[in-house]
């Protein structure tokens, strides 16, 4: 009798993994027989889908300025309107970077090193107001903290181009930069007439070494370069260029800095005697905004520059740019909320319906019953975030690329983190609030609860500023949504680092990690509540 | 009609958690306006709306009105009582009519108290936070006719607010999928306006009910907002009845 009981083709040599597998089919029956929620989980996806079309869509890169149209209130765009984004260089590591300044140049054949003394470095801020274009008519004297002035070393003038550069900043010191993202301090200090600096750059075949001193005579090698493929020849000069500043306005202020060289010296061949000038990424189709396009004089032995705009990683707003998730995102949300309603149901249900005493009767082990749901649920709403953001990161880069917006330049494996974060985060949501409807036992608190705390906190930090916003995406569930950040983040620039503007404060998987907390916490509450309680 | 009105009043007024939601309305908007107006540090002399500011809470408290609405009728369907009540009270236009008064009545005393809470908040808090007559902002009071209008719309937004839940958990006849749909319908518009530029923005703040309708509580700047105030609130007027018409229809027209 007892030996008949058993289904025969089982394997029994373990029994308690055996136990498992089979409460983790019979939640797998009880999730995929029920058509309702297969019908919300294939709506989820789709939802993301045509959600990030619409937002996509909605996206018309473009812009009005000039004086308002009459009728309207003083913040509304003017009538000048026009479509397409402006021109971003990218960089040679693929990167979008910002390529603007004043250089004059002599070319040089082979090996050489230039030599220059910085004495002075003063700044202009336009002051003037947003709907008209930035000139020197508005201006007020400052000096912007990553206005750069010093020697550089390039194959080749068109934006983007690999480059070394030793130079004196507004107020970072002596710096030795490379390829936009390379960074050294030198000396510290502002140039002053009291405390000029001297400035090295010397080229080795290959390699270029950047030196700094404060008299001329001991010099300090802060760091090299090795630019690999350099030509024979190769541009080196001197630059200047100055940075928007953010510091009194939101959407920003162009600058332009003035710098004197004195004792310009050559070592080795250059290929022509005259040294030309040239106004590098401030023409009207380049994006950064500079103030005019500087000049270049002079006066007996001195050269005097002056540049606007940066060598640097390309910003946002500056760049004005989407990227690969900018449009996934309201997708993920409205996606969330969906399955938030079928992942609470998934437990809710089977209380309201008295189905849980038959569950917990056929597996009385209730962290198993537990377990098992949360694996099939959190399975499940992987494929469906993951489907979707499969689906939508293309169309969206797709759809933006054809509205004329710019897109920031991503690797496939950001584009693949951004689709299997996606997933991560839809199934970390759907397990955490699994564990809050076993907790609370009823749909309507479970769901109103789970949308506030997992959907909303992205709700309000849309709406917030500054540091609330940050420490929402930091602490609370929505620091999940980290994980679709594309933009790095550069300390070499002093931008806005907002969220609007697509820079997120956590790097993606510690955002995951946080969230991931957040379900480990509610999966022990309702483990703890499940044994003590009565079913 | 009297006695419809009687029965679903007992029918509320018996249930432990209406009384527990309604508190929790008044607590949760009370202490998020109060979070709000405790955290906002103002340094600017223009572009803020005290009132606005310490009406804040109604964002979040709107869920728990919207919640005890689609309960309501949601919980009859899921436990069968709706079959019980539509023998006693076959006239469905009626019933339906019954629930709505009684859950806009509810809401509309929540509403006041939470709102009431919210200016007191607003009043006591916000000049703390440099909104204060000496930094160009008047203080948070009723005797200002805008305010009032705020204060005034806010309690008739939360009562729309609840008729819309109603209609929707009508239709939908089930407890956490109407609230997903109310809860959807309410927050995902301003999400979505927020990720596309204009001039569809404008337009789905203009027909969003909680962008079009919380449009009543601002008492600056009102060229700048994308719907007028009372029109706002009359778009969400318009989405609680079509909600409620709907549920109406589909209510007689389906077997409960």
């Amino acid at each position: 009798m007892t030996s008949s009981t058993s289904p025969p083709s089982r394997p029994t040599n373990d029994p308690r993994r055996e136990g498992f597998g089979s409460v983790l089919r019979s939640e797998w029956t009880k999730l995929r027989t029920v058509r309702g929620w297969v019908i919300g989980l294939v709506a989820a996806a789709v939802l993301c889908v045509a959600f990030t079309f619409v937002v996509g869509h909605g996206n018309q890169e473009g812009g009005c300025t000039g004086p308002p149209p009459p009728g309207s209130g003083p913040n509304s765009p003017g009538t000048n309107c026009y479509t397409g984004h402006p021109f971003v260089p990218t960089g040679p590591n693929g990167e979008a970077v910002a390529d603007s300044y004043r250089l004059v140049e002599q070319p040089l054949s082979g090996n050489g090193t230039l030599t220059a003394q910085v004495t002075s470095l003063t700044g202009l801020i336009w002051t003037g107001p947003a709907n008209i274009a930035p000139s020197l008519a508005h201006t007020k004297p400052g000096l912007a903290a990553w206005a750069k002035a010093g020697i550089l070393v390039t194959p080749s003038t068109h934006q983007g181009s690999p480059y070394a550069a030793i130079m004196a900043t507004g107020s970072h010191g002596i710096r030795w930069q490379y390829n936009y993202t390379h960074d050294r301090p030198g000396l510290p200090g502002a140039i002053t007439n009291s405390a000029p600096r001297w400035l090295r750059l010397t080229r080795t075949g290959d390699t270029l070494t950047g030196y700094d001193s404060a008299n001329g005579r001991t010099w300090h090698e802060i760091g090299t370069a090795n630019l690999a493929g350099l030509p024979a020849s190769v541009i080196l000069g001197l630059f200047v260029t100055s940075p928007v500043s953010f510091q009194r306005s939101s959407s920003g202020a162009p600058t332009q800095a003035t710098a004197t060289f004195d004792h310009v010296t050559l070592n080795g061949r250059a290929v022509s005697d005259v040294r030309q000038s040239h106004s590098i990424g401030t023409g009207s189709q380049d994006y950064y905004p500079t103030l005019g396009t500087g000049s270049a004089h002079r006066p007996g032995n001195t050269f005097v520059l002056s540049g606007s705009g940066d060598i640097a990683l390309a910003v946002n707003p500056l760049a004005g740019g989407d990227t690969a998730s900018s449009s996934l995102w309201f997708g993920l949300i409205a996606a969330l909320i969906v399955t938030i309603v079928v992942a609470t149901m998934f437990i809710t249900v089977e209380y309201r319906r008295g189905l849980i005493r038959t569950t917990f009767t056929a597996t009385p082990q209730r962290t198993s019953v537990l377990v098992a749901k949360a694996a099939v649920i959190g399975v499940v709403a992987f494929v469906v975030g993951a489907l979707a953001a499969a689906v939508g990161v293309p169309l969206g880069m797709h759809v933006l690329n054809g509205n004329g917006n710019y897109v920031f330049p991503t690797t496939t494996l950001t584009e693949v983190r951004i689709i299997a974060g996606s997933g991560v985060l839809l199934a970390l949501t759907a397990v955490a609030v699994l564990a809050l409807g076993a907790i609370l036992r009823k749909s309507a608190s479970a769901i109103t609860t789970g949308v506030l705390v997992f959907a909303l906190p992205y709700l309000l930090g849309q709406l917030l500023s500054g540091s609330a916003q940050e420490w929402l995406f930091r602490v609370t569930p929505a620091a999940g949504f980290d994980v679709l950040g594309v933009l790095p983040h550069s300390a070499q620039v002093d931008y806005p680092s907002t969220i609007a503007n697509g820079y997120y404060p956590l790097a993606p998987w510690a955002g995951l990690v946080v969230l991931c907390a957040y379900a480990a916490l509610a999966l022990g509450t309702a483990t703890f509540l499940l044994r003590r309680r009565d079913a | 009609m009297t006695e419809a009105l009687r029965a679903e009043w007992t029918k509320l007024r018996t249930l432990a958690s209406t009384g527990w939601l309604l508190l929790g309305a008044i607590v949760l908007t009370v202490g998020v306006s109060a979070a709000v107006a405790a955290a906002v540090h103002v340094t600017s002399r223009t572009g803020q709306d005290p009132t606005k500011l310490a009406l804040t809470g109604i964002y979040l408290g709107q869920t728990i009105p919207a919640v005890l609405a689609v309960l309501t009728i949601s919980e009859e369907y899921g436990t069968g009582m709706i079959r019980t009540t539509l023998t006693a009270m076959p006239r469905r236009f009626v019933l339906l009519a019954a629930k709505a008064v009684n859950v806009a009545g509810l809401t509309f005393v929540a509403g006041c108290l939470a709102v009431a809470g919210c200016l007191l908040v607003g009043r006591l808090l916000l000049p703390g936070a440099g909104l204060d007559p000496a930094h160009g902002y008047a203080l948070v009071s009723i005797s200002h006719s805008s305010t009032l209008r705020a204060a005034v719309g806010s309690v008739v937004y939360l009562v729309l607010v609840a008729l819309l839940s109603l209609g929707v958990a009508t239709v939908v006849r089930d407890t956490a999928v109407s609230i997903g749909v109310v809860l959807a319908v309410l927050y995902l518009p301003p999400i979505l306006a927020q990720a596309v530029s204009d001039p569809l923005r404008r337009h789905l703040e203009q027909i969003a009910p909680m962008t079009a309708g919380l449009a009543i509580q601002a008492t600056t700047d009102l060229r700048s907002l994308p719907i007028a105030p009372w029109a706002g609130l009359g778009v969400l007027a318009a989405w609680a009845a079509a909600s409620l018409l709907v549920g109406g229809m589909l209510l007689r027209l389906r077997d409960a």
